[in-house]
């Protein structure tokens, strides 16, 4: 596996996509076997979710060491919390709340802001549309090859760095949503956030992650 | 009598800021038509759908790190002392 800067590896492109471990055990036999103590039950837990937590408390806040820690606090507020499960929402996703409650709080206290930017703002500059609202610059076609280098090892660290660059509440939802495949209901009871709210962060969040990917096509 | 209430055409300014509800399945069945006949006439919408798209499939191939073996133990440590409590 080919290694790219800290808490971000690139997919095996030939290896099985990693099946989702809440579809393999139900989260009712887990929780009664983490209760009883079963080792195997919580290391295959941290397994398959301590790498999608660390990536999302990355998004707010400012170093991956922290992020780490972030990750570890929720872990232990999860095993203490676990009595309180009562399976409304899946375990995967109760724990993802916890550990984004924990790195919110964090990032504030980090002094970073995580504001819900709401404000007006396009998808494609305003520049590239006529007087009538059509293209007068319209994207330019992008060829499988093109699409193929996008989706290749080498570009992987700019795929990074554009999430990196999304304001928080963006970053949040694209992380969650796009890179870790949760539905669009998980990801309001992540984040507690509003269907139409994360519908619009991740509008933003996707059309400026396109738009660089565009900006990277078009330079070469 | 919906069929015959004449709709503003969408111009393309607007399209880009539909293609997540439309995505997303929350496009009214009206503005969905709507939204599709424009790509059907609009090759630059048409494009930028398939960019949004492709740009998903790239952002889904972008895993996290894998566990350490030390953060692995550090958390299994955890575990047991949670239930020695």
């Amino acid at each position: 596996m080919r290694r790219q800067e800290p808490g971000w590896t690139v997919a095996r492109e030939d290896g099985p996509p990693r099946a989702p471990y809440a579809a393999r055990v139900s989260d009712e036999d887990l929780v009664r076997r983490l209760r009883a103590g079963d080792e195997t039950a919580f290391s295959e837990l941290v397994r398959a979710y301590h790498p999608s937590m660390v990536r999302l408390a990355q998004t707010f806040v400012p170093s991956r060491a922290i992020a780490e820690e972030v990750a570890q606090d929720a872990w232990v507020a999860v095993l203490k919390g676990l009595d309180r499960f009562e399976g409304r929402s899946s375990l995967k996703t109760w724990i993802f709340h916890i550990l984004a409650n924990r790195a919110r709080s964090t990032g504030v206290r980090e002094q970073r802001t995580t504001p819900v930017d709401l404000g007006d703002e396009g998808s494609v500059d305003r520049r590239r549309f006529d007087e009538a609202g059509g293209w007068s610059d319209p994207p330019a076609h992008w060829s499988d090859e093109i699409v193929e280098r996008l989706s290749s090892g080498p570009f992987f660290a700019q795929v990074q760095a554009a999430v990196a660059r999304l304001p928080d509440g963006q970053r949040a939802v694209v992380t969650l949503r796009d890179l870790d495949g949760l539905s669009s209901k998980e990801v309001c009871d992540v984040l507690g956030i509003s269907e139409a709210n994360q519908r619009v962060l991740l509008h933003r969040g996707r059309s400026r992650i396109r738009a660089t990917f565009e900006d990277e096509v078009v330079k070469r | 009598m919906r069929f015959l209430t004449l709709r503003r055409e969408i111009v393309c300014r607007e399209a880009v800021e539909l293609v997540t509800d439309y995505l997303e399945g929350k496009l009214s069945r009206g503005d969905a038509r709507a939204f599709e006949a424009h790509l059907k006439a609009c090759d630059g919408c048409e494009e930028y759908l398939r960019q949004i798209k492709a740009t998903i499939e790239i952002l889904g191939r972008v895993q996290p790190e894998d566990l350490s073996e030390q953060t692995r133990n550090g958390l299994m440590e955890l575990y047991r002392q949670f239930r020695a409590e």
